[in-house]
């Protein structure tokens, strides 16, 4: 029995290895599919649609740290966008240094818009940016170190709910404007762009960009492998029952609020790896990307794959992405309606999303007698992980 | 001359430096009491929720709380747990330790359990789950992520999950439990983490007679054991399991005693039926 037990505690009826699988497995075909197909061929997959792939798993990265946070803490962030871009301008920044004196006006030491502003010499925060390396120390640090300073301050003092769902508002919203201002020494509203190679390997060239898309999937399987095991463990039981009663959970003797600033950090430090993904890909930062819209965004992608449940923040993310690809060509202006539609169509009607669809369609399709009462209990698991979501 | 004496001090041998000890966790109730709540004042708004209030609980007893509604007594347990400050008073957990100083993980680290009016499990997790969670263990974070369920925890569940009767509902989740069962669910939850003194609020609340008749005798079996100090507004329950029944109105202490002792109190009769003396 205890034998027994604990294998399906270990192992219980998770998607995750299979669902690695097929991302590794579909990475894999499309890598080739660009690198060895001939362009003529029926199976030959265009750079543009390695980079728009390569886009869209950033999104989910950043889609499964918001449903870290949200769909297992009950914590709705709605500045997730914060971190993602606080991740995106210190790759950018590393990307900017690499340009070197191949700018429009030449200077070897200082990016195009600090010659423009008349600025002699790189400002402190520039320094050390041009090492690979310290870059990357830098897209895990920033937002990780912010998202604990705000962590800190806002669980200490138990701000919860809607509350702290406007503070991460605010918090996006003031750094969207703070790196609006050219004085940031951030580009201003340009942002940072014109990026020509990243560790000496040209950023337009297929190999760089495949290898690019196949580093974020790999990453992405990585972090929800590790994002799995960490609320399978007793930590992640202890945040599932914060969620459900944190009053409860403090009065058995658990310090909740330290467990959520280390998850907070944790989807930090997710959403600002997908964002030094992001911006080598798209080849643009600017402050666009802190702007509250995208925050808002990333949640309903969350509630569209089914929240609580790591592949479906994952599955909502590409599909909505894709969705917005498709729609915007054909109806640029629409979108945004849409966009509401499906979040309200979503909110009423399948309140644990596409996974929660999924689940049920496959209970009803083996009726048999064990599964359909596990499939019972699954279902009042969902009602608590909607209370906790209902802000 | 001082500072000699100074670096004396620090030198000794034969004691560790004082920030080395340990803290003391130990409760010491050398003197038979474990809970000493003496002048304790609170105010919302300026209504008096606790007025002077003092309380005495001796170790190992079975305590009553009863009150009309808004006497103190949730009011109490709140103090007690570290979730409310008082304004004035001392509460002491056996003669050494303060737990006003303490904060709520603190306090139910020290060995105090509490059980809420409204039964509160982790409806997402299972009955294992939950007991799991409230075993006595290292609580904080790294420890918590690298926890192995161990043979001992199993058994100690177990027992638990016995005592209970949830032996059957053990991989169920707790939201889908019966509300008599969330009940006993809570109390199992207190009981695997092995407190010295519990707080149980209305633990008969919305069970039927069989229920509550094995809610007493699980409360009466656990004193002596350990403390319990009930709240409760059944009085067919308390007069089944009470030693000492001590009666609050309005924040303070108006009787305390037997129950017949208390029912035959003047100034309870008097406060509860409100006849003139």
């Amino acid at each position: 029995m205890n034998q027994l037990m604990r294998f399906s505690r270990l192992h219980g009826d998770s998607k995750v290895a299979p669902f690695v699988a097929i991302l590794v497995v579909l990475t894999l075909l499309a890598s080739m599919g660009n690198l060895l197909m001939p362009e003529d061929s029926a199976f030959y997959v265009s750079t543009y649609t390695i980079t728009l792939l390569g886009k869209y798993l950033c999104y989910a990265m950043l889609a499964l740290a918001v449903d870290v946070i949200w769909g297992y803490c009950g914590i709705l962030s709605l500045g997730h966008g914060a971190f993602f871009a606080l991740g995106g301008y210190a790759m950018g920044m590393y990307l900017m240094r690499q340009i070197g004196d191949r700018g429009v006006y030449g200077n070897p030491e200082l990016p195009d818009f600090m010659v423009f502003l008349n600025w002699t010499e790189l400002p402190w925060f520039w320094q050390g940016m041009d090492q690979f390396w310290f870059a990357m120390l830098m897209v895990l640090l920033v937002p990780g170190i912010l998202a604990f300073i705000f962590g800190w301050l806002a669980f200490r003092s138990r701000v919860t709910g809607v509350y702290l769902s406007i503070m991460t508002q605010a918090l996006t919203y003031a750094l969207l404007l703070a790196f609006f201002r050219n004085e940031m020494g951030f580009g201003g509203n340009n942002g940072l762009t014109d990026f020509k190679d990243i560790l000496g390997f040209d950023l337009q060239a297929d190999t760089t960009r495949v290898t690019l898309f196949a580093i974020t999937a790999l990453l992405l399987a990585v972090i929800l492998v590790v994002s799995h095991k960490i609320l399978q463990s007793r930590m992640g039981k202890v945040i599932v029952a914060i969620r459900d009663g944190e009053s409860r959970a403090r009065f058995i003797g658990y310090r909740t609020e330290r467990f959520k600033v280390w998850l907070f950090v944790y989807s930090a430090l997710i959403a600002g790896i997908a964002g030094a993904l992001y911006v080598p890909q798209v080849g643009i930062i600017n402050p666009g990307e802190f702007s509250p819209l995208n925050s808002i965004e990333m949640v309903i992608w969350v509630a569209v794959g089914g929240r609580g449940t790591l592949i479906g923040a994952i599955v909502g993310a590409l599909l909505v992405n894709f969705a917005k690809t498709k729609f915007t060509a054909i109806m640029p202006d629409g979108w945004l309606f849409a966009l509401g539609a499906l979040f309200v169509f979503v909110t009423l009607y399948l309140p644990q999303g596409l996974m929660g669809l999924y689940k049920k369609m496959m209970d009803k399709r083996r009726p048999d007698n064990s599964d359909s009462h596990g499939s019972d209990t699954e279902g009042k698991n969902a009602e608590p992980a909607v209370k906790g979501g209902n802000v | 001359m001082s500072a000699l004496t100074d670096v004396r001090e620090v030198m000794r041998r034969d004691q560790v430096w004082s920030f080395l000890k340990d803290e003391q966790k130990q409760v010491d109730v050398s003197h038979e009491v474990i809970l000493y709540v003496e002048g304790l004042n609170l105010s919302f708004d300026g209504f008096k929720a606790l007025n002077d209030l003092n309380l005495y609980v001796n170790d190992g007893e079975l305590r009553c709380l009863i009150g009309a509604n808004g006497a103190g007594k949730t009011t109490l347990m709140d103090v007690v747990t570290g979730k409310t400050t008082p304004d004035s008073g001392s509460v002491y957990f056996g003669q050494s330790i303060n737990l006003l100083q303490h904060d709520e993980a603190d306090i139910a680290q020290l060995g105090i359990g509490r059980k809420f009016q409204k039964p509160t499990v982790f409806e997402a997790l299972s009955v294992f789950d939950n007991l799991e969670l409230s075993l006595k263990q290292q609580k904080s974070v790294l420890p918590m992520l690298f926890a192995r369920l161990t043979p001992t925890e199993i058994d100690r569940i177990d027992e638990v999950l016995n005592v209970i009767g949830l032996k059957e509902q053990c991989f169920m989740q707790a939201g889908a439990l019966s509300h008599g069962q969330k009940q006993w669910l809570e109390i199992g939850m207190l009981l695997v983490a092995e407190p010295r003194l519990l707080l149980i609020d209305e633990p008969v609340a919305g069970m039927t007679a069989q229920e509550t008749e094995r809610t007493a005798e699980l409360l009466t079996s656990l004193a002596g054991e350990r403390t319990v100090i009930v709240v409760e507004h059944d009085m067919e329950f308390v007069r089944s399991i009470a030693r000492t029944v001590t009666v609050l109105h309005q924040g303070s202490v108006l009787a305390e005693g037997t129950m017949d002792q208390v029912q035959n109190n003047p100034d309870v009769i008097e406060v509860y039926l409100g006849e003139a003396p």
